[in-house]
C-alpha cells in the first residue's frame, strides 16, 4: 500500500512479512513545460536531474548522477538522464535503483536530490513527486508530492538511511539552490 | 531474358548476388549444400538447412513452405566452395505426401536481386523420390554457371547427402527433419494463392493430375476449411495419394497459435534462453551457472558474464576500499579530537577514548571485510564454473578445450589476453577478454617494470626473450581462433634476435614468409602493409570494395615488430605510426615487442604511438585500470604452461588446415 508522505515524515522499509527490502527504486517525475505550437522545438524545456549521494556519517563518499550513472561501489544506479520531463501523470521520469544489500557498510545515508539543470525555478515545475518502489515486486511503498513550488532551483527530496539493521525512508522536501548536487552538499548536511 | 532449362542444361550467370525462388504445390524443405572442387560436401558446416539456415553468402528458410526464396551471394562463399547444390525435400511423417510424384512438379528460378529471372527449371519426372537436387551453381574458370540437375532420391535426404560425400549424412538428415517438424509448429502461413495466380500458374501438373491451387494454400481460417490445408509439414495434407492421383484432400486447419510474423521478413531465430542460476533456497549455497548473462550465443553470454564478473569485482573492491578509507580517516579525526582537548590528552580517559576509536575502526573494517568476502566467495564460485565452460578463444592455454582444438569456421567475438586480479583476492582471476578485431595494437613491454620482484632478476636479454615468447603466445592464439586463411602474421625482426622464440610459428607453416631482417626488410614489409591499408581505406570510402586488385590479401594482418626501433629509419617510423593509427579499422594490427627506453632518442614524439597501443607485460604487473572505478589490476599474460606442447599442437593443426585449403 502506498503511503503518501508529508514533509518530514518517515517510513520504515520493512516488508509486511518482516523481511527487509533488498532493492528499491526511487522514481522522480515532473511535468514538462507546455509545448508551443510554432517553433515548438524552442520550447524552453525543463531539465531536472535526480542525484543520489551516499554519505558515511556526514561525509559524502559516492554518488550516482547523470555524469556517473553508477556509484563506484555499484549499489546505486541511475537509469539515465531525462532532459525534458514527462506528462506529469505520475510516471517516473528519472529513476535511481538502490541495491540495499550492496550498499557499503560505512554508508548510512542516501540522499536524493533534484536539481534544475536548465535554471528554471520550481515555480515553473508542476506535479513534481518522488516515490519509492520495491523493485522485487514493483509495489509502490511511499510517495511524496512536492506542493507549491517556489523561487529555488533544487530540492532535497528524501533520504534513505540505516536504522538498526534495516533502512528507513524520510521525506525531506527542503528547497535549495544549485545546478548539480555538488552545490547542495552544505544544505544536505543540515538534513542528515 | 529467361532461359528455361531442361534437365542437364547449363546457363551462365551474370551477377553474383542471386535469389533462388522455389514454388512447389506443397510445403517442401529447401536447403543448399556447398561442394568443393570435386563436388564433395566436406562436413555439415557446409550444409544450409532449416536447423542451420545461414552460411557465409547463403541463407535458406527455416521451415518447410510451398514457396521459398534463397539468397545467395556467390562472392561471399568460402574460397574453397566450388558448387552450390539447391535441394528440396519433402517433410517426412505420416501426414505428408512422402513422394514428389504425388504433387505438382516443383518450379525453381534463379533471379537477380532486382527480381529479373535469369534461368528457370521445372523439375519434372519425379515419382517415388522424396528429396531432389534441383539446381547446381558451379564455378567454371572464375565464372559461375547454373545447371538444371533434377536428380531425385527415393532414399530421401540421407541418401542425397550421402551421395554428396557428406560424412554422417544420416545424422544431418535427421537434424534437418527435426528442425522441419519443429518449424511446422511456428510456420508462417503462406498467403492464400489466388486462382490463376503466380504460384498456381507456375506449378506444372505432375503425373497428369491437375494442379490444385488448394495445395499451395496454407492458412488457419477455420471459416473456409474446404480451401485450406494446414501450414507446415504436420498438416501438409491428407493421406498419401496413389500415383497420378489427385492432390491430397484438404485437411482440417492446423491447431496452434497464429504466427504474427511478417511473412516477407526473415528474422533470425531468438536465441535459446540463457541458463540462469537457480535461486538458492535458504541455507543453500549459491550455485553459479556458466552463461548466466544475456547474449544471442553461448559465447556472447560467456563474454558478458566475464565482463559482469569483472565489473562486480571492481565495484565490490571499491566498496571495501571506500569503507576502509573511511574507517581510517574517522579514526584519525577521533584521535585528533582526543589530542586537541587538553583535559583529555593524557590519563585513563584519553586511553579509553583512543581504545574506543580504534575498536570502532577495527569493527568497521571487519564488517567491510565480511561483506567483501561474501561477494568474493560468490565470484570465486562463479569464476570456477565459467572458466571450465570457456571456448578456446577465451580459455587459458592449460584448459582441456585446447586439446580438442579444431580450426574454427568463424571468428570469435573476443580473445583472452591474460588474467586480471586485485590484491584483495589473488586467486580470483578474471579473464581479460578483448573484442576482435582488435581495436588497438598491442605493445608487449620488454622493458624494466616496477612490479614483480622476479622481473628485476631477469637481465635485458631474458626480458626480451620473455616478451617475445609472450608475443608468440598471443599470435598463436590469434591465428588459432580465426578461420583458415583469415589471419596472416608478418614478423619484423631486424636483428634476427627472436629466432628461437619464433621457431614454433616457423616450423608449422603458420608464417607465410620468414621474419624479415635488416633495414631493407623493414621498409619493404612496412611499405606493403601501408599500401594495403591505403587501398582498402580508399575502397571502403568510395564504396568500391569490389574493385580492389585481385592479388591484394584481404585477410586480417598481424605485424609483429621486435626490437623497435632497431633497423627503423624515420620513414619507417612514420609508416609504423600510420599503421598503428589507421590499420585497425581495415584489418591491419600491430604487435610491438619493445622497450620504450630503446626509443628514447626520439624524445616525446613517439609518446602518442605508445599511448595508442594496449600495453601488456610478459610478467605480472599492475598497470591496467578497469573502466568503472579505475583500480589498478595486476595483469598476467596468457602463456602456455612450461613444458607444454599445446602451442605447437595448435599450430600444427592450423598448418595442416592451411595445407588442406591450399593456402
Amino acid at each position: 500500500m502506498t503511503v503518501n508522505l508529508s514533509k518530514g515524515q518517515g517510513i520504515s522499509l520493512q516488508k509486511a512479512d518482516g523481511g527487509t527490502l533488498t532493492a528499491v527504486r526511487m522514481g522522480l517525475g515532473w511535468q514538462a513545460a507546455p509545448r508551443r505550437g510554432l517553433f515548438g522545438s524552442r520550447t524552453r524545456e525543463i531539465d531536472l536531474d535526480a542525484s543520489a549521494v551516499l554519505f558515511a556519517d556526514k561525509q559524502p563518499v559516492d554518488v550516482a548522477f547523470f555524469q556517473q550513472l553508477v556509484s563506484k561501489d555499484g549499489s546505486v544506479r541511475h537509469t539515465g538522464d531525462n532532459l525534458v520531463g514527462g506528462a506529469g501523470q505520475g510516471g517516473d521520469d528519472e529513476a535511481v535503483l538502490v541495491d540495499l544489500q550492496r550498499v557499503p557498510v560505512h554508508v548510512n545515508n542516501i540522499v536524493f536530490t533534484v536539481n534544475s539543470f536548465t535554471g528554471q525555478t520550481f515555480a515553473e515545475v508542476q506535479n513534481a513527486f518522488c516515490r519509492l518502489v520495491d523493485e522485487t515486486t514493483g509495489q509502490e511503498l511511499a510517495r511524496y508530492t512536492l506542493d507549491g513550488g517556489g523561487p529555488y532551483t533544487a530540492q532535497i527530496m528524501a533520504k534513505v538511511h540505516r536504522v538498526g539493521n534495516g533502512w528507513q525512508m524520510t521525506a525531506i522536501g527542503t528547497p535549495a539552490n544549485g545546478r548539480t548536487f555538488q552545490d547542495l552538499l552544505a544544505e544536505i548536511q543540515t538534513v542528515l | 531474358m529467361t532461359a528455361e532449362l531442361v534437365r542437364g542444361q547449363n546457363h551462365p550467370l551474370s551477377g553474383t548476388r542471386l535469389e533462388i525462388r522455389v514454388s512447389a504445390g506443397q510445403p517442401v524443405m529447401a536447403g543448399a549444400t556447398l561442394g568443393d572442387a570435386d563436388g564433395r560436401v566436406p562436413g555439415d558446416e557446409w550444409v544450409a538447412h532449416p536447423a542451420s539456415p545461414r552460411l557465409p553468402g547463403l541463407e535458406v528458410s527455416r521451415q518447410a513452405a510451398a514457396e521459398h526464396r534463397l539468397a545467395i551471394d556467390l562472392d561471399a562463399l568460402p574460397e574453397a566452395a566450388h558448387r552450390v547444390n539447391v535441394l528440396l525435400a519433402l517433410p517426412s511423417g505420416p501426414s505428408g505426401p512422402g513422394r514428389f510424384g504425388a504433387l505438382a512438379a516443383p518450379f525453381v528460378a534463379v533471379t537477380g536481386t532486382d527480381g529479373t529471372e535469369l534461368a528457370s527449371y521445372t523439375v519434372t519426372g519425379l515419382d517415388a523420390e522424396s528429396a531432389v537436387v534441383a539446381l547446381e551453381l558451379y564455378r567454371r574458370q572464375d565464372a559461375w554457371k547454373v545447371r538444371a540437375v533434377g536428380q531425385g532420391y527415393a532414399g530421401g535426404l540421407t541418401a542425397m547427402l550421402h551421395d554428396q560425400g557428406l560424412p554422417r549424412a544420416a545424422e544431418t538428415a535427421a537434424r534437418i527433419e527435426d528442425a522441419v517438424a519443429q518449424g511446422a509448429s511456428r510456420a508462417v502461413s503462406a498467403p492464400p494463392a489466388q486462382v490463376g495466380g503466380d504460384a498456381a500458374r507456375r506449378v506444372a501438373p505432375a503425373g497428369g493430375g491437375p494442379a490444385d491451387d488448394r495445395a499451395a494454400v496454407a492458412g488457419h481460417d477455420p471459416a473456409v476449411p474446404s480451401a485450406t490445408t494446414g501450414s507446415g509439414a504436420t498438416a501438409g495434407g491428407g493421406a498419401p495419394s496413389g500415383g497420378g492421383g489427385p492432390v491430397p484432400e484438404p485437411a482440417a486447419p492446423a491447431p496452434g497459435p497464429i504466427s504474427y510474423r511478417h511473412p516477407g521478413r526473415r528474422t533470425s531465430a531468438p536465441p535459446e534462453p540463457a541458463p540462469a542460476a537457480p535461486a538458492a533456497g535458504p541455507g543453500q549455497p549459491y550455485q553459479p551457472v556458466a552463461g548466466d548473462a544475456t547474449g544471442w550465443t553461448m559465447n556472447e553470454r560467456l563474454y558478458n558474464q566475464v565482463w559482469g564478473m569483472f565489473e562486480d569485482l571492481a565495484r565490490a573492491a571499491a566498496a571495501y576500499r571506500s569503507a576502509v578509507d573511511f574507517a581510517e580517516s574517522r579514526l584519525e579525526q577521533e584521535l585528533d579530537r582526543v589530542l586537541s582537548d587538553p583535559r583529555t590528552r593524557v590519563g585513563p580517559a584519553a586511553d579509553a577514548a583512543r581504545e574506543e576509536a580504534r575498536s570502532r575502526q577495527a569493527q568497521l573494517v571487519e564488517q567491510a571485510r565480511g561483506v567483501l568476502d561474501r561477494d568474493l566467495d560468490r565470484l570465486v564460485a562463479e569464476a570456477e564454473v565459467v572458466e571450465h565452460a570457456l571456448p578456446p578463444a577465451f580459455a587459458r592455454w592449460d584448459s582441456p578445450v585446447w586439446h580438442g582444438y579444431q580450426v574454427p569456421l568463424e571468428t570469435p567475438m573476443a580473445l583472452r589476453l591474460g588474467d586480471l586480479h586485485l590484491p584483495e583476492r589473488r586467486d580470483l582471476r578474471i579473464p581479460m577478454l578483448v573484442r576482435l578485431p582488435l581495436e588497438r595494437g598491442l605493445w608487449i613491454d620488454s622493458g624494466r617494470f616496477a612490479g614483480g620482484a622476479d622481473a628485476s632478476l631477469v637481465d635485458s636479454a631474458g626480458r626480451r626473450r620473455l616478451a617475445m615468447d609472450c608475443a608468440v603466445a598471443h599470435a598463436v592464439r590469434l591465428l588459432a581462433v580465426h578461420p583458415v586463411g583469415d589471419y596472416s602474421v608478418h614478423v619484423i625482426d631486424p636483428a634476427g634476435a627472436a629466432g628461437a622464440a619464433l621457431a614454433p610459428l616457423l616450423e608449422n607453416g603458420a608464417l607465410k614468409e620468414p621474419p624479415v631482417a635488416g633495414a631493407r626488410g623493414v621498409s619493404e614489409v612496412l611499405g606493403r602493409l601501408t599500401q594495403r591499408v591505403d587501398l582498402v581505406q580508399m575502397a571502403v570510402r568510395s564504396g568500391a570494395v569490389d574493385s580492389l586488385p585481385p592479388d591484394l590479401d584481404t585477410s586480417e594482418q598481424l605485424l609483429i615488430v621486435n626490437d623497435f626501433p632497431h633497423g627503423f629509419d624515420d620513414r619507417s617510423v612514420t609508416q609504423l605510426r600510420y599503421l598503428a593509427d589507421e590499420g585497425p579499422s581495415v584489418g591491419v594490427h600491430l604487435m610491438m615487442v619493445a622497450d620504450r627506453e630503446d626509443a628514447r632518442a626520439y624524445g616525446p614524439v613517439l609518446d602518442p604511438l605508445w599511448r595508442s597501443l594496449l600495453r601488456v607485460t610478459p610478467v605480472p604487473d599492475d598497470h591496467l585500470a578497469d573502466p568503472w572505478v579505475g583500480h589498478s589490476w595486476t595483469y598476467e599474460p596468457s602463456l602456455a604452461p612450461s613444458g607444454s606442447e599445446v602451442l605447437r599442437q595448435v599450430l600444427w593443426q592450423v598448418g595442416q588446415a592451411r595445407k588442406a585449403y591450399g593456402i
